[in-house]
């Protein structure tokens, strides 16, 4: 605006124009703020109604009194669940669980580019695209399924190898410690296809002048991927790694949930993650405030780590940062 | 200096080859290992009971049997009740959320809105900041009545702000000057967007409207929530899930058949269920995946 009138050789004409141009402008954002009001509506409602819920946390809750008029107990639900072991417990688990998520699975998605990228039959890589993406389309409830399929002790496509293999079959539903690989390996199955694509659209990116002078020069294949590829695709790896890390209390509750089970106890203890116990909390135990707490305690904790990873985008690159 | 450039060559080209043989084969044995878990599953669902009971489940069926399909479709109230259940919510789902996604997208991309910084910050705190799944559980029973209601699975996944985003990069590749030319032509914001707009992004509608369409049809997370055993008509992941966890809910859904409820070929049925909830998306996908190609580089260029 200031540099329309600057360049406007007539300064009444745009004294005239600035009030018209502003009412105009109103009248334009009301139509414009109509059309967003839906959505408005629809995030205070299913986001925003449900916060003022979290007072939960800090009441002992029961059904009569409600949210609200339940007794105050002060920070007595987080001492509990310090002291039981289980906050830590929690957050050891969501936060490893997402670490090895992040790192390998970023770091199979690039390999799985680099390669994809090498390939010259056009079918091939069509063909083996579509079938690594397949696993990212399917429900949860399926992904459990086919883990059963499996590791299902009497029936299991593991157990049946490890038989034939004149090795003892394994228990793995009551066997805690194998369950972290379990988990890892259907996580990087299922998605890293998928998540190979920004990958390999940024090689695409990748300007063709530069690797014919590289091989002009004598570059072998391995130089030009050491050199050139992978270098080419840091900023993306830091960016997403970042964008990543701002989520890192946050867990995949399908997944765990159907894998392990609803009531599978005994896995509790390597593969229970803040959502999986919130769930439980709210439909097995009815335990509303403890759930809220860990709930309050999640929103808070990640609230301050997206904060950070935000601030470390702005610093690597800012065109990237969210805010 | 011809016999180096010529050593040369041939290292670079033993390089290449080994990169493309590795390639080949780590490629071809990642895109078998996301396949054949599903050829597992379809095996087994054509698998006799007494076979996996005693061989276990397996990718070719040594005793070919029906009988568990039968069972699904002789007593096909169940699973085609299912089926259209989550055929609606998909379907009206993806039209409003579409819509609105679409419109407020475009509106929050306008140069010209004032408030679009301030609402596109309204929307995207939600994701940095939520009430957890307790208060959202009471919000939907107790304050808004919807248990054993349709409507829980369907509302909550109406909008969500990573497809706002997502619609607002599609939107920015659309110059300004259209819509300004058309102001100038005295069009309304809202008739801009119906006869502009919206023809000019039918990719980016395709892409999004896919993205919900399948997130609709996987839906199983807020059915399990809000819908009881009182609701007869499960959407499809839920059914399964139903049908994977309760051998009781597999024998009561064959009730209605000739097989006595002892014979009911409980493994089978299982991987049968999952194979008609799944295989409408696993056929149809490999055409549209381009779309949804699309939508994660566009996403993921800037939030």
């Amino acid at each position: 605006m200031a540099q329309l009138s600057q360049a406007n050789p007539a300064p009444g004409a745009a004294i005239q124009a600035a009030p018209r141009n502003r009412l105009k402008q109103l009248r334009n954002n009301k139509t414009l703020l109509i059309m967003c009001l839906p959505a408005i509506l629809f995030f205070i409602v299913f986001a925003y109604l449900p916060m003022p819920g979290l007072y939960l946390a800090f009441v002992k809750y029961n059904y009569t009194d409600g949210i609200f008029n339940s007794p105050f107990v002060g920070f007595d639900n987080f001492r509990f669940l310090v002291m039981t072991g289980d906050l830590w417990r929690l957050t050891f688990n969501t936060v490893v669980y997402n670490l090895a998520f992040i790192l390998l699975g970023n770091v199979l998605q690039i390999v799985v580019a680099v390669f994809l990228n090498e390939l010259r039959l056009k079918w091939f890589k069509k063909v083996s695209q579509t079938l690594m993406f397949l696993p990212h389309f399917i429900s949860a409830v399926l992904i459990g399924l086919i883990a059963y399929n499996v590791l299902s002790y009497d029936y299991g496509l593991l157990n049946s190898i490890l038989t034939s293999l004149g090795i003892d079959p394994v228990k793995t539903y009551s066997n805690g410690s194998i369950w972290p690989f379990i988990i890892v390996l259907t996580y990087l199955w299922q998605s890293t296809g998928y998540g190979s694509i920004v990958y390999f659209a940024a090689i695409m990116g990748l300007d063709n002048e530069i690797i014919e002078a590289s091989e002009i020069d004598g570059a072998n294949a391995f130089q030009r991927i050491r050199y050139i590829v992978l270098p080419w695709l840091k900023p993306t790896f830091i960016i997403l790694l970042l964008f990543s890390l701002g989520g890192i209390l946050r867990g995949n509750f399908g997944l765990f949930f159907n894998l392990v089970g609803a009531n599978n106890t005994a896995l509790y203890a390597t593969t229970d993650i803040i959502e999986t116990y919130v769930f439980r909390a709210l439909m097995t135990n009815f335990n509303f405030s403890i759930g809220s707490a860990v709930s309050l305690y999640q929103s808070v904790f990640g609230f301050v780590v997206v904060l950070t990873a935000n601030w470390l985008v702005k610093k690597f690159s800012p065109d990237n940062s969210l805010f | 200096m011809e016999d180096s450039n010529e050593i040369r060559s041939i290292r670079t080209d033993l390089s290449g080859a080994f990169v493309k043989i590795v390639g080949y084969v780590f490629i071809g044995a990642f895109s078998l290992a996301c396949l054949l878990p599903f050829l597992l599953v379809l095996g087994t669902s054509f698998t006799a009971e007494a076979s996996i009971k005693k061989y276990g489940f397996n990718f070719w069926p040594r005793d070919f049997s029906l009988l568990s399909y039968k069972i699904v479709f002789e007593n096909p109230n169940l699973i085609i009740g299912s089926y259209l259940v989550t055929l609606g919510i998909t379907v009206v789902g993806t039209a409003l959320g579409l819509f609105l996604v679409a419109m407020t997208g475009y509106a929050l991309q306008r140069p010209d809105f004032q408030y679009r910084n301030g609402i596109s910050f309204f929307i995207y705190f939600t994701t940095l900041f939520t009430g957890g799944l307790v208060p959202f559980y009471l919000l939907i029973t107790q304050y808004l009545s919807l248990k054993d209601s349709y409507l829980a699975v369907l509302l909550p996944g109406l909008l969500s702000p990573f497809l706002i985003i997502m619609m607002k990069s599609f939107v920015r590749s659309i110059p300004h000057a259209i819509t300004e030319s058309a102001k100038i032509d005295g069009a309304g914001d809202f008739t801009i967007f119906m006869r502009l707009i919206l023809p000019m992004t039918t990719p980016a509608l395709a892409t999004i409207g896919l993205f919900i369409a399948l997130g609709y049809w996987n839906e199983w997370y807020n059915a399990m929530l809000f819908l009881s055993p009182d609701v007869k008509y499960r959407p499809l992941q839920l059914f399964l899930y139903n049908v994977i966890t309760s051998a009781d809910f597999i024998r009561n859904s064959a009730a209605s058949s000739n097989v006595t409820p002892r014979d009911v070929p409980l493994e089978s049925m299982k991987m049968a269920t999952a194979v008609v909830a799944t295989g409408p998306v696993i056929l149809f996908y490999p055409f549209v995946q381009r779309y949804f190609i699309k939508g994660i580089t566009v996403g993921a260029v800037k939030g």
